[in-house]
This record gives C-alpha cells, structure tokens and sequence, in this order.
C-alpha cells in the first residue's frame, strides 16, 4: 500500500514536470499607446501674416535621444497672435492624434504657458465643462523687438482652477517644453 | 526532538491465564540501533518499575496477562507513552530517537522551533508574536527581530531587509518552499499572508545552504505549527480592528488531527483598511485589501508520511496618489513644499496608482525514514504569481494594468538526511526549477520586465559534527546553476546608447525600425560554502562563529530594467553586462544568560564583490522634461554591524528589554556610502505581567531611530522649468525620531477548551510626525500617526 502511495506521487510529480515543457513563442511589440512624441504650436497673427510654427518632437519616447525643437521664424512686434497647439503620437503609423484624448478630458488636462521677455501677454480661449482654461486654443500679444521665451506644460490632473503658475497647478507633466524666440 | 517508541517486533512465547507473565525486551536507538542504557520503564496500572542495563535490556517479571501502558523515558529524551498487550511472556524492542539534535533541545527549553543552522546568527518569532502583527504584515513583525529592517513603500509595502540588505538578497521559504514572486521590485513585498505562519525564523546570512546559495542578506523561514498526532480539533479566531486605516482584519483557522497521523488543517483570513493617516492630514490613496487562504492535509507518522498544501493570497494595495509625479520638477516641488501634493477626504476606495497581486502556492511533500540509515524528503511545488500595476493613465485605460506579469514557477527538490551516527549528521540534496515570465502585451506600455525562461539548478552538501557536548562544527559547500532565455524588445536608440550594438549585435532576433528583438542567453554558476562552529560553556555562555561565502546571479530587473518609473520620477537602466555577485560574511554570536538577566552581542562583516546597487548617473531629457538616470553597476561592497539585545527580570513581574541595531554600508571602490542602509535603532521596554489576574501583560516601548547620516551626495539636475541646474535633494536624510507604543493582554478561559485573549495595543502613542529614511514615500508625506488595534481571539 505505501509503495504504492509513494509510485503513484512520483507520476503525478513527473506528469506535472513534463506538462509544463517550454513554449518558445515570440512575444507581441507594444507601441506604446499614451507616448507624447511631438507637440506643434502654430501662431496666427491676427490681421494677416506669417504664421509661426513650434516644434517639440521625440521619437524615442522615454528612451536616451534628447527631443527636437524648431521654430519657424521670428516674432512680429505688437502684434497679437492667435495660438493652437496639437498633441501627437508619432511612433504609430498612422500618426495618433493625443489632442483629441486631452479634449475628452478636458477638465483633467490644462496646458499651461508661460512667457517672458517680449511676449507681454497670454491668454485663454478655451474652457472645460467647469469653466476653467484648458490651453488648447489661446492667445499671446507680443511687445517690443527683443528675445522672448515662451514654455508650454501639458499637465494631467491639475488643479483647476489655478493661478496659471506652474506651482499652483501641480499635478503630472505629461509634456513640457521651453522655446526661445526673436521678436523683431 | 520527538522521542517516539514503536514496536517493531512481536513474538509469542507461551500461552498463560497466571500471573507469571515475563514482559522483557530491548531499547534501542532508532537511527543506528545502539542499545539505551538507562533507560526508565514504569508500567502506569501497576507501578511496577525497571530500567535498562548496559546492553539496552531490561525484564519486568510476574505480570497478569492483560493490557498494560509503559512509560519509557531516557535522560535525554522526552518521556513516551506506549501500550502493550501481555498474554505470556512477551519479548518487545523500544526504539527511541536519540542523536545529535538532543544538543538543540537543552538550549531551547520552552520552545518548539528548532535551530535550522548550527553556528549561523538566527532569530525567531514565535506564535503570540506574530498574532500581534496579525492586522499588519510581515515586514513590520519581522522589525521585532535585531538586525531586521524593511524597505518600505507606505505602511502596506514592506520589503524585509537583513543587515541593511533587501530584494532579492533576502529568501522566503514559506513551509518550505522558497517564494518566487518577483523579489526584484523595490515596491514589491513579500506575497505571504502572516496569519498562516506558526512561526518564523530569519537566518542573517547565506549558512542555511539548504535553502538557496544566493542568501547574500540572509533567508526568512516562515514554517507551519506541528499539528500533534492525536484525535483532536482545534481551532482559532481573531478580530483585529485598527483606527488608522478604520478598518481591521479577520483570521480563522481550524485543525483536525488524528492518531493515526492523519490531519487536515484550513485557515484563512480577510484584511480590509481605507486611507491611512498622518498626524496631520489623511494619506490619500493608502488603503489595503487582502485576502488568503490555505489547506493542507496529510499524513505524518514517524516512519513515513507525506503532506500537500494549497495556499493562496491576493492583495490590493493603493499607493499613495501624491507620489505619482511627472518629471523632475514635479519631484523638486514635492520635496521642497513639505506636505503631500494631493490630500482629499478619507475613502476606503482603491484608486490609482495601485497595484494587485496574486499568489498561488500548490506543495507535495513526501518524506520516509530508513532505519539505521535517515531521512530522505521529495518535494514538488508550483507556485504562480501575478502582478497588475494600474498608473493614473490618459483616456479610457484606468483599468488596464501598466505592468501585467504572469510568473510561474515550477521545483522538484529532494534532500537525505544520515543522522545514524551520533556525533555527524549529512545533509545531501537537489534541486530542479524551471520558470516562466510572461509579460502581457494588452498593457499598451513597453515591457520593463521581459518574457522569459530560466532554468536553475542546485546541489548541496552539509555536515554538522559534535566533537564533544560543547563543541559542535558545521560545513557546507552548494552549486547552483542558472539560466535565463530572455525576449526583449530594445528601443534601437537605448541598445545604441547601452553600447550593445557593438557587444551583443548577435543577440538581435528582428529588427522592427525603431525596436529590435534581442534573445539574451545568459548563464551562471554559483558556488556557495559556510563554515562555522558553536561552543556552549556549562554555566549558559553560547560563542558561534560563521564563515560564509556566497554567490549570487543578478535577478531579471538588474540585467533588462529599461524604462521610466513614475512612482521614482526616474529612468531605471537595467544592464545585460552584469555578473554575479560574491559575498564573504562572517558572523559571531555571543550569548550569556544569568539567573536574572542576559545579553546576546552579535558583530559582523560582510564584503560584497561586484555588488549590484542602483544609482543615479545622469539625467535624460524626454517630452515630459528631465528625469534622474538610475543605472544598475557593480561595485565593491563593505556592511559592518552589530546587533545587541539584553534583557533583565526585576522582579517576578517586572521585565525590561534592550535592543540596538547598527550597520555601516561603503562602497568600498569609490569610498561612499551605500544607498538604503538603515539607520542605528534603539529599542526599550519595559514590560508587567501578572499571570494571576486573567493573564495580565502590559508593556511600553520606546523606539528611537537615529538619523541615517552616512547617504550617498544628492544629485544635480537641469531643471526646465527654473531654466538652470538645481539639487535633487533624494539622497538628504530625514531626522531622527522617536515613537512610543503601548501593549497590553488578557486572557479569559470561558470552558475547558475555550479560551478568549483580549488585547490592546497603540503604536506611536503620542502622534509623533516624522518620516523614515527606508520609506520611500518619505519624499512625499509624513509617516503614519497614532494607531490604535484591538484584537479579539478566541481558542477553542
């Protein structure tokens, strides 16, 4: 009987081992779904003019390669610009629009600016079901001829209402980027 | 040690109604078959008595034909109960167990858990210790410990550490099977319900071969109660309910036992908390949900016996929502406003970031003596792990995981024992394990853990030889061998950056444009070996001395990490270059007990080899901003550190108790200190107890933590935001604190076999805010304010 026991133990022992042989399968690539990689402002002068395009762009997400930043010309002085800004996903083909999940969201999103030098002024033009900015339209007024830095934070779970610093609206960053500029 | 009589033989000699019956026969040795001299044997009906001559023999004459129940005693072992039936002469032999381990026994008077090494350091805490903790965790009980730290995050993750060591330096053996649940992860805790353990024993080093050679920390044993063989039932439960976190937890358990050696036991437990708070505001996002349950069943006799256990255990834990941050400037405004970022009203919900995790332990055990020869064991169990990681996420994805890791793992383990001789006692086994990581893709976040396979092997010799009966000496040498298959997809852009497209282009698989699949085969050998020696003096001094070298292969997070950490605001790098780490660690333990009072003194050193830390080597720019680079590389590692502990008896009543911990970390080859080393850590109580008034105990303890002073320099970052460098203060240590905690029991019999304990019991009685060095939400929020629990357990 105890034999038995122990010859039945040792089977159930190997049929486990031998049931749990190796599979290699290759695993699935993830593109990473959330992954910001390019953020496009375009300023329209108000009255006519060149538009102004900035440009953030990382392909490679969260991996070693620094982001990309271009702007397309100089600022015109005095003058006001209507602003817009596009979020992207740009390692899915075709490109993933982000500014669409920001807008669905809106009450947990803000873009925040923030200007010195020869931009004198930014402002909102958009607002959440609660009233409050979201920055995804908006507008700057430039001053004087000079240099001029203008940065954008797109933060998740902020909060709203908040005084337009960075300080005061906590929450995540999800992308941020600082450009500087000519006013001419 | 279990002294157990068996008859093994039986014979008629005559037939007879008179009362001239002749009851004669042998004691012997169970093991090697010498015969006991000495030996006491008492038949209850009659009082007759007779003991053993030089040969083991003995004859008890003029007996009644009849049943008759012996009491066989032996100096050194406990005395056995046995019935007999006389009709004629009759001839038995007594077998008791009688070898090495008697030595054991002496020193641990009064307690049932036996030494799993000889010379090695080792502490244990006992049942009524544990209960203690039942609402809490392990990690928090293990702290009673000298020596014993834990790497926290929060108050629900708490990840043991042994002379400043954590992760997957530090085993788990739950009832024997070593734990593999993703040790690697700074924020991953042990999957081990503490309500299922009888005891647990923690070894601070890599002596206990038997159990692994990587123990470069040390090995956490957490082992079942023996459950008696007897006809029996027996049971208990607890209610515990705390008022920080305004929850509780329940604990049932129930066991049926029977002679024959037959047993089933079943217990399981339910754990439910909210918000836990600071003195001044509630931790949002900290509470806790855990469920565990465990059957086992078997049969235990002397000769034989074989056991399985089933047990489960699912937590879910919230993490603590103001230390999921953005990028380096979130990180900056954290530490430098002093509270934490979000603070809401108290909820019991689980929202994100958390984490849910799954454990499935299956065990079959068998194990069968051959006389005059061991004990032989085989051991199958299979254990499946499974972790889900929710991050606050962008769009619908709240309830898909971030991280979703399926590890299942599979050992066949075998061991002999030879204890015939008196003086040695070898312990040989093997050991087989394969492993499976699967790493679900639906998460929509790359892989920081790859899919792999790995294979391990292991072999081990240990002997342990009395040279006299003070002077005992172990040795120990095991190899193991370890496999890891890897699939990993690398960003081209970090495999270039890693420099691997120079070193390890070969491995590459497919290259998808911006990804390659890379196969990584890495192989490892590991030798690992202990010697050491313990000498007991007759008035009560205990000197044991180890020597152990140990090795071991780095784990999956240190070879293939590769992603960004919001919890950290950091990029770990993991680095497919390292190798194995070596440690030599030596140990001495010196213990004297006096009539009133005792001390146990306990130096060590350990030098670590190639020692693997993770630290901060630069910063990376993404869209999000700046994050600190942490970069996995080896060094050279020196700990150096003593634990002490006394204690004195007063009065009958009166107890106190002292305890002080202090270890030193350096890396040795750039002459920093190391990162996580615990700070010094004073303990004292004073304790009353009255057993006359229902039970009565009652203590005070004072816990005071010294600031950890020796830490590795903060870093300078770029901050985007502020357009210049700053100090990322994460390496700045918190202060010193000091916490008091207040205890007290009673116990009330309601009938023969029922029993109610009550007790009371409040941590940080004064609701002290402070933050502690290894919590790693010391960046974001106070640690926890005054908690009161009160627990209910009923024996019956």
């Amino acid at each position: 009987m105890k034999t038995i026991k122990n010859i039945l133990l040792l089977a159930f022992i190997g049929i486990t081992f031998v049931a749990c042989s190796s599979d290699d399968d290759v695993p699935e690539q993830i593109n990473e779904e959330e992954t910001i990689t390019t953020m496009t402002i375009t300023l329209v002068p108000v009255g006519g003019g060149t538009s102004i395009i900035l440009q953030s762009q990382d392909l490679d997400g969260d991996g070693p390669n620094t982001p990309n930043k271009t702007v397309s010309g100089n600022l015109t002085a005095n003058t006001t610009y209507s602003g817009s800004v596009v979020f992207l996903n740009e390692t899915e083909s075709p490109a993933e629009d982000i500014t669409e999940e920001v807008e669905e969201e809106d009450e947990e999103h803000q873009v925040l600016y923030v200007a010195s030098g020869s931009i004198t002024s930014v402002s909102y033009d958009d607002a959440d079901g609660n009233g409050n900015p979201v920055g995804l339209e908006f507008t700057i007024v430039t001053g004087d001829a000079g240099n001029a830095s203008l940065s954008a934070t797109l933060r998740h779970e902020p909060k709203k209402p908040n005084d337009g610093t960075l300080e005061d609206a906590g929450g995540e960053t999800d992308f941020t980027e600082i450009f500087s500029l000519t006013v001419e | 040690m279990f002294c157990i009589a068996l008859i093994a033989s039986v014979s008629f000699i005559g037939y007879s109604q008179e009362c001239n019956n002749v009851l004669s026969g042998q004691v012997i040795d169970y093991h090697n078959k010498s015969p006991l001299d000495s030996a006491y044997i008492l038949i209850l009906e009659n009082q007759l008595e007779t003991s053993t001559n030089s040969e083991g023999k003995f004859r008890i004459p003029n007996l009644c034909s009849g049943s008759y129940t012996l009491e066989v005693s032996h100096p050194e072992c406990s005395t056995v109960l046995m019935s007999v039936q006389v009709n004629g002469d009759k001839e038995i032999d007594i077998k008791l167990e009688h070898h090495l381990e008697e030595l054991e026994e002496v020193k641990v008077v009064g307690n049932i858990i036996r030494d799993k090494t000889n010379s090695a350091q080792e502490e244990t805490l006992n049942l009524n210790t544990l209960e203690n903790y039942s609402a809490g965790n392990l990690g928090d009980a293990l702290k009673e410990l000298g020596g014993v730290s834990s790497l926290n995050t929060g108050a629900n993750i708490v990840k043991p550490a042994i002379h400043g060591l954590n992760g997957s330096r530090v085993l788990v053996l739950n009832d024997g099977v070593r734990m593999q649940d993703m040790e690697w992860g700074a924020e991953h805790a042990p999957t081990l319900d503490i309500n299922s353990a009888g005891s647990v024993s923690v070894i601070k080093g890599a002596s206990a071969l038997q159990y692994g050679g990587d123990a470069i920390g040390g090995v956490i044993v957490a082992e079942q109660a023996n459950i008696p063989k007897r006809d029996s039932i027996y049971g208990k439960t607890m209610l515990s309910g705390v008022t920080n976190g305004r929850g509780g937890n329940v604990v049932s358990e129930l066991t049926k036992s029977y002679e024959s050696g037959w047993f089933v036991k079943g217990q399981g437990s339910y754990k439910r908390m909210g918000d836990h708070e600071a003195p001044d505001y509630v931790l949002s996002n900290t509470g806790v949900q855990e469920i565990a349950a465990s059957l086992q069943l078997g049969k235990h006799n002397f000769t034989w016996g074989w056991d399985a256990r089933y047990s489960y255990f699912n937590t879910e834990i919230a993490i603590l929502r103001a230390s999921h941050i953005g990028n380096v400037d979130d990180l900056i405004r954290s530490i430098n406003s002093g509270e934490p970022g979000i603070i809401r009203p108290f909820t019991y919900d689980l929202q994100n970031p958390r984490q849910e995790v799954t454990h499935h332990l299956g065990k079959l055990k068998f194990y069968k003596r051959f006389e005059g020869l061991g004990k032989w064991n085989v051991q199958y169990d299979f254990q499946s792990n499974r972790r889900f990681e929710y991050d606050i996420r962008r769009g619908e994805r709240d309830n898909t995981p971030s991280i979703d890791l399926e590890l299942t793992t599979h050992t066949l383990s075998t061991d002999f024992k030879w204890d015939t001789k008196d003086d040695l006692n070898i312990l040989v086994g093997l050991m087989g394990r394969y492993q499976d990581n699967f790493a679900n893709p639906d998460t929509g976040v790359r892989r920081l853990i790859p899919d792999y396979e790995k294979i391990d092997f292991g072999s081990f010799l240990i002997g342990e030889y009395r040279v006299n009966n003070q002077f005992l000496l172990d040795a120990g040498v095991r190899y193991d061998y370890n496999k890891i298959d890897a699939l990993k997809f690398y960003r081209t852009s970090r495999w270039e950056e890693r420099g691997y497209d120079e070193e390890f282009q070969d491995l590459v698989v497919e290259d998808l444009g911006t990804q390659l699949l890379v196969n990584p085969i890495l192989d490892f050998h590991n030798i690992s070996a202990t010697i050491g020696g313990k000498y007991l003096s007759f008035d009560g001094m205990q000197l044991k001395l180890n020597y152990a070298v140990a090795q071991r292969a780095p784990n999956p997070s240190e070879l293939f990490s590769d992603g960004l950490h919001h919890s950290a605001a950091r990029i770990e790098l993991g680095d497919l270059r390292i190798e194995n780490e070596t440690s030599h660690k030596i140990t001495t333990t010196l213990e004297k007990d006096f009539s009133t009072w005792g001390v146990l003194l306990e130096p060590y050193a350990n030098w670590v080899q190639n020692f693997i830390v993770l630290e901060p080597t630069g910063v990376e720019f993404t869209v999000r901003g700046s994050f600190p680079v942490w970069e996995y590389r080896q060094t050279n590692a020196r700990l150096l550190g003593v634990d002490f502990s006394a204690y004195s008896n007063w009065t009958d009543n009166w107890t106190t108790n002292h305890k002080f911990s202090f270890v030193k970390g350096q890396d040795t080859a750039t002459n920093t200190p190391l990162i996580n080393v615990p700070a010094a850590n004073l303990r004292n109580s004073v304790s009353f107890s009255k057993p006359k008034w229902n039970g009565f105990e009652a203590s005070l303890e004072s816990q005071y933590v010294f600031r950890q002073n020796e830490t590795p320099d903060n870093i300078t970052v770029f901050s985007p935001q502020q357009q210049e460098d700053v100090v990322l203060e994460i390496n700045t240590p918190p202060d010193a604190y000091h916490l008091l905690a207040f205890r007290s029991k009673m116990e009330f019999p309601i009938s023969n076999k029922t029993k109610l304990t009550t007790s009371l019991s409040i941590n940080n009685l004064l609701n002290t805010s402070y933050r502690d060095y290894l919590n790693r939400q010391r960046l974001f929020a106070d640690d926890l304010g005054r908690n009161i629990t009160l627990q209910l357990k009923l024996n019956y």
